[in-house]
Formats: C-alpha cells, sequence, structure tokens
C-alpha cells in the first residue's frame, strides 16, 4: 500500500529536504512500526496572495506555526486557480514535493478538484476549509476543518455599538451565501446588545475579491453615516484602510488588520488555523489517524480575537470581556429567539436557541431586523 | 499587422539545378519570424535573470526549476499541457478578430456565459439522452452562447463605430454580473450553499479524458480549432478577404468585399471559441457552472495570442509554453521562496519584449532577400 512513487523522478531534487521526507513520510502516517522517523511533506495551497491581510494570510500564520514544528517541510503555493491548476498543484506537491498531507485552503477547492486527487492518490491525505466532508460519501483520506467565526463577528458588533455614534453601522460582504449572512446578522446582533436602535447597512460586492467595489462599498456605508465598518471578503485590506482614511472605527476579520489603522481598529474575528494544523500535524506524525469532520468555535481555539484597540471604551471592554468568558464556557447563543428578519418574518421563533453549530445556521438565508439590504 | 503569406510557397524546381539563391531567399523569409521570436524570448530571459539576481536568487537555479516543474518529466508535461488547453481557444478569440484588425480584450466574457450556456443545455437533457449528445449540446449550446456575445462586439464596431478593445472589456464585465445572477439565481442547485453552482453534471456526462494521458479532451479540441483557423485565414477566400480588411478597410471597400459581415462572422467566430473553451471548462474540470468559471483564461489568452503573432498555428507552442512556465510557477514558489508574482513578472517582460521585437521585421537585411546582392 506504501507508494513510493515519488522516489523514481526525483534525479533533479536537491538531496536534502524534501528526499528525506518523502522516505519519512509513510512510516509516519500509515506505519505503526515507524520508529523515531517523523518527517512530514506538508502542502499549502492558497486561492490569493499569502500575505494579503486576510483569509489566505490567516492561513499562511498557521502554515508558519506548524513549520515550526520538528520534522515537518511546509511547501506552499498561493494565487492558485480553482481550476484544473490547483489538482495539477496538488500533484506536483504529492509528486515533485512528497507531501503526505495537503491543505487544499481554499472552499472552492474542496468539489471537483481534492475529491479528484484524493481518489487518485488513496495514499495521501486531504483537509479541506470548509465544512463540505460528509461520512459515506466522501473518502477517509479528505476530510473538512472549519470554525465558527459568527460569535467573533458578535464580539466585533459590540465594540462597534459602543464606538458608533451615530448608531449605523456598515458591512461589505462578497456574496449573499450562508456564512455570510450569520456574520452580518451576528455583528449587528452584537451591536444591538449594546442599543438596540442601532442599524448596520450591508452592501454585497458580489466577488470575494474585487478590491475596487471594495472601496466603493466602504465610501458609500460612510456618505450614509455609517461610522463603524466591519466586512466579509477576502482581504479586508482594503476595507479597513478606507475606512480608517474616512475616520471610521473598524472591525477586523480573517486576520489582524490593526497594522493597517492602529487607531482606528477596534477588535477583530481571527482564524487560528495554527491550532488546528498543530493537532493534524502531530495526528499525521505520531500514526493515528487524522480527523475527518473537525470544527471548533473560540472555545475550542479555532477562533480568536484581535487585542482591544485604543478606540474601545472602558464601558465596552467589560462587556466585551463577560460576553467572551460566556462564550467560553460554552453557554452563550448568537441566535436567541424571537429574532425578525428584515423583511418582517420569524427568522428565530421565540423560545428557540440555535447554538453555535446548530445545523439551521447552515442555510441561513435571512438578514435579521436591523440590517438595512437585501439577500438578492 | 502583416499581411505575409504564410504558406511556405516552396522554391520553383529549377533552383535544384545548382542555383541555391531562391532556396535561401525561402529560408531567409522563413527564418525571419523564428529567429526574431527566440531571440525575443531569450532577451526577456537574460532581462529577467538580472531582476532575479537583483532579488537575490540564483537564475541558473530558477531555470532549472521551471524545466523541472513544466517539462522535466512526463508529469510535468501533462501539467503544463492542461494548463495550455484553455489557453488555445481563448487565444484563438483574440488572434481571428486581430487577423482583420482588431484587438477584443473582452475574451473572458465569451468564457463565463458559454460555461453557463453549456451547463443550462445539458440540465434538461442529463438522464434521458446519451452522454455524447449531450455533451454535443452543451459545445453548441457553449459555441452560440459565445458567438453571440463577440459577436455583438463587432456589431456595436462595425455599424456603430464603438471601439471594440473597451466594448469587448466592458461587456466581460457584463458577462461575469450576468454568470452571477444564473448561478445564485435561476440557475442555482439549491444544495450548492456557500458555492453558488448549477446542478453538477452527473461523472458519466463528463468529458473525459485524453485515452494514455491525464489531460481532458480540450486539449485536442483547442489544437483542431487551431489548425481549423489557420486553414480558415490562410487557405480559404474568407480568410484572404479578412486580411485584406485588416490591411486596409477603404481598399477592401473598394474591392466590394463585404466588411461588415467579415467583422461580424469573424468575432462570432472568435467568441464561439471562447465559448467552447467554458464549455470545456464545465464538462471536462468544474462539472457546473460557478464562478470558478471566471479564471482569467479570457486574459491570458490575450498574451498567448500576441506572442503567437496572432498566428493560430503559433498559438499551439506559445500556450504550451506559458502552460509550463505556469506550471513551473508553482515550484518556484515552493522551492524558492520567490512569491507568485515572479512567474508574472516574466510573463510580463517576455510579453514587453516580444512587442518591442516586432519592429525589428524587416530590418534585418540577412532576412530579406531583396536587399541582397543581385548575383544571377
Amino acid at each position: 500500500m506504501i507508494k513510493l512513487l515519488p522516489m523514481n523522478r526525483r534525479s533533479f531534487l536537491q538531496s536534502t529536504a524534501a528526499g528525506a521526507a518523502a522516505i519519512g513520510l509513510s512510516p509516519s502516517l500509515f506505519s505503526t512500526t515507524a520508529a523515531a522517523q517523523t518527517a512530514l511533506t506538508v502542502g499549502f495551497i492558497y486561492v490569493g496572495p499569502k500575505d494579503d491581510y486576510g483569509y489566505n494570510q490567516a492561513h499562511a500564520e498557521g502554515a508558519a506555526v506548524i513549520k515550526a514544528m520538528p520534522g515537518v517541510t511546509v511547501v506552499e503555493e498561493e494565487n492558485v486557480p480553482e481550476t484544473v491548476d490547483v489538482q495539477k498543484t496538488m500533484e506536483s506537491m504529492i509528486n515533485l514535493d512528497g507531501a503526505g498531507l495537503v491543505f487544499p485552503t481554499s472552499f472552492g477547492y474542496f468539489d471537483p478538484h481534492m475529491l479528484a486527487m484524493a481518489a487518485k492518490y488513496p495514499d495521501v491525505q486531504f483537509r479541506h476549509c470548509g465544512g463540505l466532508w460528509k461520512e459515506g460519501v466522501n473518502p477517509m483520506n479528505t476530510g473538512s476543518y472549519f470554525g465558527y467565526i459568527g460569535q467573533g463577528q458578535y464580539l466585533n458588533g459590540i465594540t462597534a455599538g459602543y464606538a458608533s455614534k451615530s448608531k449605523k453601522i456598515g458591512f461589505v460582504a462578497a456574496k449573499p451565501i450562508p456564512q455570510v449572512l450569520q456574520n452580518i446578522n451576528s455583528f449587528l446582533l452584537g451591536a444591538r446588545s449594546v442599543d438596540p436602535a442601532i442599524t448596520c447597512q450591508v452592501i454585497f460586492t458580489g466577488e470575494w475579491s474585487l478590491a475596487v467595489k471594495e472601496a466603493e462599498a466602504t465610501n458609500a456605508l460612510i456618505d450614509q453615516g455609517a461610522d463603524v465598518i466591519t466586512c466579509h471578503v477576502d482581504s479586508p485590506k482594503v476595507v479597513v484602510e478606507t475606512a480608517a482614511g474616512r475616520g471610521a472605527f473598524v472591525c477586523g476579520y480573517h486576520a489582524n488588520q490593526s497594522p493597517l489603522a492602529p487607531e482606528k481598529y477596534l477588535t477583530g474575528a481571527e482564524w487560528a488555523w495554527g491550532n488546528v494544523y498543530t493537532k493534524f500535524v502531530t495526528e499525521a506524525q505520531a500514526g493515528t489517524p487524522l480527523g475527518n469532520f473537525v470544527r471548533g468555535g473560540l472555545k475550542d481555539g479555532f477562533v480568536k480575537m484581535s487585542p482591544l484597540g485604543p478606540g474601545v471604551s472602558a464601558e465596552a471592554r467589560t462587556k466585551f470581556d463577560a460576553t467572551l468568558a460566556e462564550m467560553m464556557k460554552g453557554s452563550f447563543s448568537v441566535f436567541k429567539g424571537p429574532i425578525k428578519d428584515n423583511k418582517g418574518g420569524d427568522a428565530v421563533t421565540a423560545g428557540q436557541t440555535l447554538a453555535e453549530d446548530a445545523i439551521e445556521l447552515e442555510s441561513m438565508a435571512y438578514l435579521v431586523e436591523g440590517v438595512v439590504g437585501s439577500t438578492s | 499587422m502583416t499581411i505575409e503569406a504564410n504558406i511556405p510557397t516552396l522554391p520553383p524546381l529549377s533552383a535544384q539545378s545548382g542555383n541555391l539563391r531562391p532556396i535561401l531567399e525561402w529560408l531567409a523569409r522563413r527564418a525571419e519570424p523564428v529567429a526574431i521570436s527566440l531571440g525575443a524570448i531569450l532577451t526577456g530571459l537574460a532581462l529577467f535573470s538580472i531582476f532575479i539576481t537583483v532579488v537575490g536568487k540564483s537564475p541558473i537555479d530558477l531555470f532549472k526549476l521551471m524545466y523541472t516543474g513544466g517539462f522535466g518529466s512526463w508529469f510535468s508535461i501533462q501539467n503544463s499541457l492542461s494548463r495550455a488547453a484553455p489557453l488555445l481557444l481563448t487565444a484563438l478569440c483574440v488572434a481571428l478578430p486581430a487577423r482583420l484588425g482588431l484587438v477584443i480584450i473582452g475574451g473572458e466574457g465569451a468564457v463565463v456565459l458559454g460555461g453557463v450556456a453549456a451547463a443550462a443545455a445539458a440540465l434538461p437533457l442529463t438522464g434521458s439522452v446519451s452522454p455524447i449528445i449531450v455533451l454535443v449540446v452543451m459545445a453548441i449550446a457553449g459555441m452560440i452562447m459565445g458567438g453571440i456575445w463577440i459577436g455583438m462586439v463587432g456589431v456595436l464596431r462595425h455599424y456603430r463605430g464603438v471601439n471594440e478593445t473597451i466594448a469587448s472589456l466592458l461587456m466581460a464585465y457584463i458577462a461575469i454580473a450576468l454568470m452571477n445572477h444564473f448561478i445564485e439565481g435561476p440557475l442555482r442547485d439549491p444544495a450548492s450553499l456557500n458555492k453558488p453552482s448549477t446542478t453538477p453534471l452527473p461523472a458519466e456526462y463528463m468529458l473525459g479524458s485524453i485515452p494514455g494521458m491525464d489531460v481532458n479532451w480540450g486539449l485536442v479540441i483547442g489544437i483542431l480549432a487551431c489548425i481549423v483557423s489557420w486553414i480558415l485565414i490562410e487557405a480559404t477566400s474568407f480568410g484572404f478577404a479578412a486580411r485584406i480588411a485588416g490591411g486596409n478597410v477603404r481598399a477592401a471597400q473598394i474591392q466590394g468585399l463585404p466588411v461588415g459581415r467579415l467583422i461580424v462572422g469573424f468575432t462570432a467566430l472568435a467568441g464561439s471559441f471562447a465559448g467552447l473553451a467554458g464549455m470545456v471548462e464545465v464538462a471536462a474540470v468544474q462539472g457546473s457552472a460557478n464562478a470558478s468559471l471566471a479564471a482569467g483564461y479570457g486574459y491570458t489568452g490575450i498574451l498567448v495570442a500576441f506572442l503567437a503573432r496572432h498566428n493560430p498555428l503559433a498559438i499551439i507552442p506559445v500556450a504550451i509554453l506559458l502552460g509550463g512556465i505556469d506550471a513551473s510557477g508553482g515550484l518556484i514558489q515552493r522551492r524558492m521562496g520567490l512569491p507568485d508574482a515572479t512567474v508574472l513578472v516574466l510573463q510580463g517582460t517576455l510579453f514587453v519584449v516580444i512587442l518591442f521585437c516586432e519592429t525589428f521585421y524587416g530590418r534585418f537585411k540577412i532576412f530579406n532577400p531583396d536587399l541582397w546582392k543581385r548575383t544571377a
């Protein structure tokens, strides 16, 4: 079952790291007789630049954490589109670098790209960021990991609620899909926990990465009176810099954007992928099976908050800390009924409480009352 | 734009009777584009080496890696060919109108709409008719859609005097917006929650791989399209008329050539090739139409067409060369720690140098027999 496929093609390889890793790969992953050999080559694939202050940087920071682990070689490739390119990139990492564990990090890499490669290379482990893996449908050498970041956006909303003077906050969103809608709703609900009069205007840009439209949307929100802005796009850099340049406060997303706007940055909902990757790599090196469906939120160390900025008042800090403490206990729920949607219908009925892993949240198709905007 | 005939005209038989001059003349004329193109590529690589040296890396290592990643093994060759396949068709979308003097840069629009049309056409048919019929219908739908889209650019150009470059570029944005509308609205598979897509094509309806290779049939389709286009331009009266019109529209009109029909016909044909690229992307790679269709193939096609000097046959090696550069880009990132932009710098350098070298045509006496001393 152990394939040493890469070995016959590697006369060109620098004899050191990659070669050693490929030899070490098989015992560490698939054999129980492994001695001290725990070398492992791990491939990371990003859909955008890995220094984007956003989605991709969050993953690259996670990759940097495992890079420091003994025996681990990390190979990374950025700006890989969700086409045959990503299939060939995975294959190239397996064939030319001897990767035994691959993390294709973009949502669109899963089907058909990662599944095709997983079928072709059954001895390589693939773990995809997103919640798409299904037991019995997808093979066991694949899996999903994802974080519940909605509570982070709720905490963002709390700081925004205190910082806003106009009682209008703004959200620059990529696409009206469940994940994004949940973040928008959580942000508003967090702000409304401070002041129920607050409204949140949302603008959808239609694309995950479209700098010009993101800047236009940010300016439009501020022109309409919003004085705290957050976003859900791949790279929040443009939104953060534009908003701070106009004097508005900002809440971050994906990664820590405070270096871009140290004075105006309140806090941010960040991924803590380093913890997740460390766990996968430790399992792979120990020869134990890797998790196939791994999820978690703030309390599980999948998500973290940026340090609070200078714009956060003492009052805001108290509520922020108290709410965070409750979330860490696992007893907090953002979506507690009754909640109306912004068309007057019932979003969450009275008495219904949706935990952060509730299945209903995964198909969210509404914006809650207080959000100004439309999903279509 | 040159209107030289590219058909190799064989020297007359008299040349074989001791007089070498006609053979030399024939060779000189054939050698000019090859020598200038090679010279341009070598100059581009030399300039790029300086850039790499400046950023502190070894150009020798880099070129070795590029060879390894692009063409160094059977895997690498297939990797390059896979990436080249869609470029063959999108380059034709630029090259064909270019023979008429039109600069069309919005092939991306025809790609995405061709893909959507193909996916939509397949929906009512899957399950009731055989795969081959479904694929043919998809191809026709993609080609018609792409043809209409770029054909409209030709119509605007000829009948309303709208600049075709700007029109096609702006229409590409409209096309992407339309694609988003269809895949997020009327054609959306309700199961595609966080990545809006059309209903996936069942596996047995997918366009498979070329036997014995891990490259899909898109490569064969692309090469055939290039050959057909070359014959059309070089060996038919339609193509001849187009080249006349491309050289001088007034002269063509005075000759009574149907310039309007030529423009609309060529742009529509060009668009249909790009639409076919979208169909192949859906039928062979993605399995459904979704935002991954807008992967930039339409834009890379511009580069390929210009490097090939709008000669459909030259598109084949140029596309494979760019596919190889793209394939090796990943290895350069992984082994040398250079950012993805490195490959873009190389592509840009080659592009500029090759365009610059266009000005050398006819300047070298050795390639221009008319300037040789009369010896016979």
